[in-house]
């Protein structure tokens, strides 16, 4: 069973639907405690970093605690940004810290926000791209993106490079949405699921 | 890189697909919910459905034709037509749409963009815009095309952008249904003053009217409905048209 996160940043009915397309079960805990120890963890979201503010310290530490404990987190947009340090969007807003950098404003030289589908370009093997082929494409909206660090396995180019796919430990995360990427996006949902199946272990931190 | 985005466009009366129903396969004839599978299954990059239902009451049906397109969906999804408040954005969203596009509304109270962007963020907020040039000047027309408003397209859409619409949805009424070929200046004169994307709409006839809107228009995405009815491969084949003259797309297998 995925938890899926809901933080009221965006309508949580595609990602649900997704995920039951590639044969997964998921429920959204009302409460911190709720979370527990789920298969896996999405943070889903769009829109702006300050609505991570909603996701309370109750909230993060539930997802640490997780988090710490093996189970894998994919963040997703927003989702994923929310698992760095935090973004220069709203600078008060302390995201999970899960991977070290900061997020900031794509370059204005080209049309921000960067809308639509955009290729990936593989760093190196990763367990949530696994059997995609370089040069997929991908449904983006987004106008802040992840630093690229160690943790990212694929980067996408628009005005700049940037991570667009982070895999460190049991922590995953995807600028674009998956569940808006047709059949390349339904095999990394599969991908992260087939992970959330396999047995958790503790983990250090990335 | 950054591809250029193949928009079809399903107006739906009454849960029917009514305009450029062309498809000889009378099983998915005017099902919106069977040509959006088959439009995913082409390889086309996003869907809009226009609601071109008459009344309130039969609006409401609206939802469940959403739930029903949206089902087996997973490409970008905009609902326009009859989107006037918050509850109406929502209910849209919650069946299934990712966007929703504004038109008269946001017209007639342009802070409802605000509302909404603030609520569901950008992203999932397009402003529609339809255009006519008169006297020398594009305008825009509220209610269908039907109601001058004095306001002109480059300044509207940029005050749409302001407000926090995340793309602009451009039609060309001179164009609309011509099959003459988009209206290349207007798209133009629009995306070179909005850092949001434009999507040309209006007048779609041949492979060569998405080349030139996506150069000379300098356009983001195109929309069209009935072009993409003329065969089952008219979304891959113009894919590879444009390909080949160096115009990025998403390619599918």
């Amino acid at each position: 069973m995925i938890a899926l996160l809901d933080y009221g940043a965006g309508n949580l009915t595609s990602v649900r639907k997704a995920l039951h397309a590639v044969g997964a079960e998921c429920f959204t805990p009302a409460m911190p405690e709720e979370i527990g120890t789920p298969s896996g963890i999405i943070i889903p979201g769009v829109g702006n970093f300050a609505a991570t503010r909603s996701i309370t310290v109750a909230w993060r530490e539930s997802l640490l605690a997780a988090v710490g404990a093996g189970v894998p987190l994919l963040g997703i947009c927003l989702g994923m940004q929310y698992l760095f340090e935090g973004s220069e969007e709203a600078p008060d807003v302390r995201g999970l810290g899960l991977l070290s950098g900061r997020c900031s404003l794509l370059p204005p030289i080209v049309k921000v926000p960067h809308v639509g589908w955009n290729d990936l370009q593989m760093r190196r093997p990763s367990r949530l791209l696994g059997g995609l082929p370089p040069g997929t494409q991908a449904y983006f909206t987004h106008s802040y993106a992840a630093p690229v660090t160690d943790a990212c396995v694929a980067t996408t180019e628009h005005a700049s490079v940037f991570a667009s796919v982070v895999e460190c430990n049991n922590v995953f995360g995807v600028q674009f949405h998956p569940e808006k990427s047709s059949k390349g996006g339904l095999q990394i949902l599969r991908s992260f699921v087939e992970i959330s199946k396999s047995p958790h272990f503790q983990v250090s931190k990335c | 890189m950054l591809a250029k985005r193949l928009i079809a466009c399903l107006d739906v009366r009454d849960g029917c697909v009514v305009k450029g129903v062309q498809f000889e396969d009378l099983a998915t004839a005017g099902d919106p919910a069977a040509l959006a599978r088959r439009y995913d299954a082409e390889g086309i990059d996003e869907l809009v459905v226009l609601d071109v239902t008459a009344t309130v009451e039969k609006r409401r049906a609206m939802s469940e034709t959403l739930r029903k397109v949206s089902a087996e969906l997973f490409i970008p999804l905009t609902v326009g037509g009859g989107i006037r408040t918050e509850d109406d954005a929502a209910a849209a969203l919650d069946a299934g749409a990712d966007k929703v596009a504004l038109n008269t509304a946001a017209l007639e109270q342009p802070e409802r963009l605000t509302v909404l962007a603030r609520r569901y963020g950008s992203q999932a907020v397009v402003a529609a815009i339809d255009a006519k040039r008169t006297d020398g000047e594009y305008e825009v027309f509220s209610h269908s095309g039907r109601t001058r408003t004095t306001r002109r397209a480059v300044e509207w859409a940029r005050e749409a952008a302001d407000r926090g619409a995340g793309e602009i949805l451009l039609t060309s009424i001179d164009r609309d249904g011509t099959r003459a070929g988009f209206d290349c200046d207007l798209t133009a004169a629009v995306a070179s003053s909005v850092a949001i994307p434009v999507i040309a709409s209006g007048g779609a006839g041949t492979f060569g009217h998405f080349h030139a809107v996506f150069t000379a228009g300098r356009a983001d995405a195109a929309l069209a409905a009935s072009v993409f009815h003329f065969s089952e491969h008219a979304v891959a084949d113009l894919k590879a048209f444009l390909h080949d003259r160096g115009v990025p797309v998403r390619l599918t297998c």
